[in-house]
């Protein structure tokens, strides 16, 4: 146990972007050669005509062979020999469908294939030899005897033996495996079972007896290997999703040489490297500016909503955004040594603290493994010691195991579990791990982080006023000049506002404070407070200045954009009387008043990374059950503290890699609901143990009174899996 | 009871026709995509000449 989690963390470890960077640019550069398929991401397909559409246009496009869609995983693959993604990208946007380049060996698909159809072939199997050995049953139990009695007894048997041996292989493999590390765990009883109820009815055969038990074993193996094949699902469409993020990243690093500019894995910069960062781009790599002037986004890192300037000599951690002017910077730390990577062991200690949380399944089967194993044990002592008929008392012992085998146990929570996360990947969650829908239902105290979750991380224009109507054609001209997010959200506001953008001469971008342009001998100016020679005044905003060569300069205010849904979101979760808490890396004024429109009571600003995983601790201690939701690396330490983590899928791959569930759309709403519907999973999970353990009082007396027959125990067996997914499926 | 002795073969051997079909299938990988082919049934695309 303990060196299986030790594995979970180094693999877990792994996938923070910076260490994640080597194996997978390696990949990547490994795929080049040779690899024909290009694999695009289709999030927006969801229908036949959209199927059709894009198969259509990529098949027309010359030089194409081939094209399949894939609607379950929202992709398509394309057999173009010689083409790469970038020439098809556009085909299919041309039609109006989003499509993203994916990494086709970050994608282990084959693998999880074939253990799918590995468990597809079992179950195929196990369902054709129950169907058949139950038409034989059906006779037995309806009254044929002796010679005929027999027969169908051999021949039940020669169906079921291969089969159990075949379709119980991995109840056998896993319970050899527990056994090794000396637990008990389900699968120890159910291989018991299985083979005691063949060793048994082989004996009866033979002995031509009244009872055999194969059709019980194989319909043993059908059941559980179904609960297996949900469970196996649930897992698989998470991991693929998951994959399918980490592959729409490929990081790649500018480092200048000689020879000019060339493309490298960020994995293989080292100290000394001169790398140029592109406006847009993300530093990848912790260093100090040597040539350029820009701005820096550290939202991602710290929290702050608001730009900060960027000059020769200035320090840079990896993960910021580099926004205005092209950089040149010296590499200090790269990979393992960067800021990126410090936060890591945080997150590691962390994550084995919550390594010890056990599911309900784990909890019921160690109450329940024992227990079984004595009921029979003791039954078999007792049947023994009052009889001394060895036959008999092994008889009944293997009826008590078949009859009280977990199939409805087996099948109890991978039901509900894939009924209540098929309905959140509806509403756009994807659940990365098993017990987090478990977990999200104790939750009673949730912590948001500010930019970027509660927020989208996004300026938007406050008010169009300061802008004479007259001069808004010349401000759309300069905004639009820049790819500075201030700028971006100006001209956004104006073309809303139906305006057309004058004709500009001599525009350029000064990297670092703004945009100048000319207009009829007015020179004009769109930047920093500074370089306009104004004063920034109230911090609670960021604000860019207009200058149009007359009269004073017109400060425009920008307030970061909520997130769609994020009121909804909080307010339900007050309306249910939930804590809801908001920890920012951001100045006090700003986290305000969000705090304030939002109607959070607790917030606290100018938060450190470390601060944020204390005050989840310190909440977890107090007996609290912490839903953390956040975005960033600031986050990331929190993220893994917490009981249940969300994050947005927007965030840093090290804080997607550190939470439990990741929300795929840009609406914060099925927060609250996924917290509904976690609770409704557990209840329906408790009402299945119950069930199963109604069926099991019922028909255990009747095992250990050595009453039970193997019509009973087919009954009991089916009715109480079919009872067990029926309610599983209401969650739907 | 000598019709036993056919039935019992052509029930078991209508049984292994089914396995070998569903074999068949997931060979072929039929199961990759059911939430496509659900859809796909649904165009009209290919509905007057099969797909080359």
């Amino acid at each position: 146990m303990a060196d299986a989690t030790l594995h979970d963390h180094e693999l877990r470890l792994s996938a923070c972007p910076a260490c994640d960077a080597a194996p997978l640019a390696q990949r990547l550069a490994d795929a080049r050669g040779g690899q024909a398929d290009v694999i695009l991401s289709l999030p927006t397909i969801h229908c036949a005509t959209c199927i059709t559409d894009v198969e259509r246009v990529l098949t027309r496009h010359p030089g194409v062979r081939a094209a399949r869609v894939n609607l379950t995983l929202r992709r398509v693959t394309v057999d173009a020999p010689g083409m790469s993604a970038a020439e098809l990208i556009p085909v299919v946007e041309s039609i109006g469908y989003e499509a993203h380049e994916l990494d086709p060996a970050a994608l282990s698909a084959s693998a999880a294939d074939r253990q799918g159809r590995d468990i597809l072939m079992r179950i195929g199997v196990s369902g054709f030899a129950m169907m058949n050995i139950m038409i034989l049953s059906v006779a037995v139990w309806s009254g044929a005897d002796a010679a005929t009695r027999d027969l169908f007894h051999w021949i039940s048997g020669a169906i079921a033996l291969p089969t159990v041996a075949f379709a119980g292989q991995p109840f056998f493999a896993s319970a050899w495996r527990a056994l090794c590390h000396g637990r008990l765990g389900m699968d120890v009883p159910i291989s018991l079972a299985l083979v005691l109820a063949s060793a048994i009815s082989v004996y009866e055969t033979v002995h031509s007896g009244h009872h055999a038990y194969f059709d019980a074993a194989v319909m043993l193996c059908f059941f559980l290997l179904i609960g297996r094949y949900l469970d196996y699902r649930t897992r698989a469409v998470a991991r693929s999703a998951a994959e399918e993020l980490t592959a729409l990243e490929v990081p790649r690093a500018f480092r200048l040489t000689a020879a000019g500019e060339e493309p490298v894995p960020v994995a293989e910069l080292v100290p000394g490297d001169l790398i140029r960062i592109r406006p847009g781009a993300r530093v990848p790599a912790d260093g100090e500016i040597t040539e350029g002037r820009s701005e820096i986004d550290r939202a991602l890192l710290t929290g702050e909503s608001i730009p900060v300037a960027a000059a020769p000599g200035m320090a840079l951690s990896a993960g910021e955004v580099n926004l205005t002017g092209p950089l040149v910077l010296r590499v200090t730390a790269a990979g393992r040594d960067s800021s990126l990577a410090r936060l890591t062991a945080l997150v590691a200690a962390a994550e084995s603290a919550r390594g010890h949380y056990t599911g309900l399944a784990d909890r019921a089967s160690r109450l329940y493994s024992p227990l079984v194993h004595l009921m029979a044990f003791c039954s078999f002592l007792g049947w023994y010691l009052a009889t001394h008929d060895l036959r008999l008392a092994v008889n009944v012992a293997a009826a008590v195991l078949i009859i009280t085998c977990p199939c409805a146990l087996g099948l109890a929570v991978p039901a509900v579990i894939t009924a209540a996360s098929g309905r959140l990947f509806r509403r756009g969650m994807l659940i990365k791990d098993g017990t987090a829908l478990e977990r999200l239902a104790d939750v009673d105290c949730v912590v948001f982080d500010k930019t970027g979750t509660l927020t989208m991380g996004v300026p938007q224009l406050v008010s169009l006023a300061p802008i004479p109507v007259e001069a808004r054609p010349l401000a759309m001209a300069l905004a639009q000049g820049s790819g500075h997010p201030l700028s971006q959200a100006l001209a956004q506001a104006l073309a809303e506002a139906g305006t057309q953008p004058a004709a500009l001469d001599d525009l350029r971008e000064v990297p670092g404070y703004g945009i100048a342009g000319r207009w009829q001998d007015r020179g004009l100016r769109l930047g920093r407070a500074d370089w306009l020679g104004a004063s920034h005044g109230d911090a609670r905003l960021s604000a860019s200045w207009l200058d149009l060569g007359q009269g004073a300069p017109i400060r425009l205010e920008f307030s970061d954009r909520l997130r769609p849904g994020a009121e909804a979101c909080v307010a339900r979760l007050l309306a249910r009387r939930q804590r809801v808490l908001l920890l920012s890396g951001d100045a006090a004024p700003v986290v305000e008043d969000l705090a304030a429109r939002l109607g959070i009571a607790e917030w606290r600003a100018g938060v450190t990374p470390l601060d944020k995983a204390e005050a989840v601790r310190a909440l977890g201690s107090e007996g609290r059950h912490v839903l953390m939701v956040g975005d960033g690396l600031n986050d990331t330490a929190a993220l893994a503290e917490a009981h249940v983590s969300i994050s947005p899928a927007s965030a840093l791959d090290a804080a997607r890699t550190a939470s439990d569930i990741v929300l795929m759309g840009s609406d914060l709403a099925p927060v609250a609901e996924a917290l509904d519907v976690a609770r409704r999973a557990r209840a329906r999970i408790k009402e299945n143990f119950a069930i199963s353990l109604g069926y099991n009082v019922v028909a255990v007396p009747f095992a250990i009174a050595g009453l039970a027959t193997p019509l009973m125990a087919a009954l009991a067996m089916s009715l109480s899996s079919i009872s067990v997914t029926l309610n599983a499926l209401r969650l739907r | 009871m000598e019709v036993l002795s056919i039935l019992i073969p052509v029930s078991l051997g209508l049984g292994t026709l089914g396995l070998l079909a569903f074999v068949w299938a997931l060979r072929g990988r039929q199961y990759e995509d059911p939430k496509g082919d659900a859809e796909r049934i649904l165009s009209q695309e290919w509905d007057d000449h099969p797909k080359p």
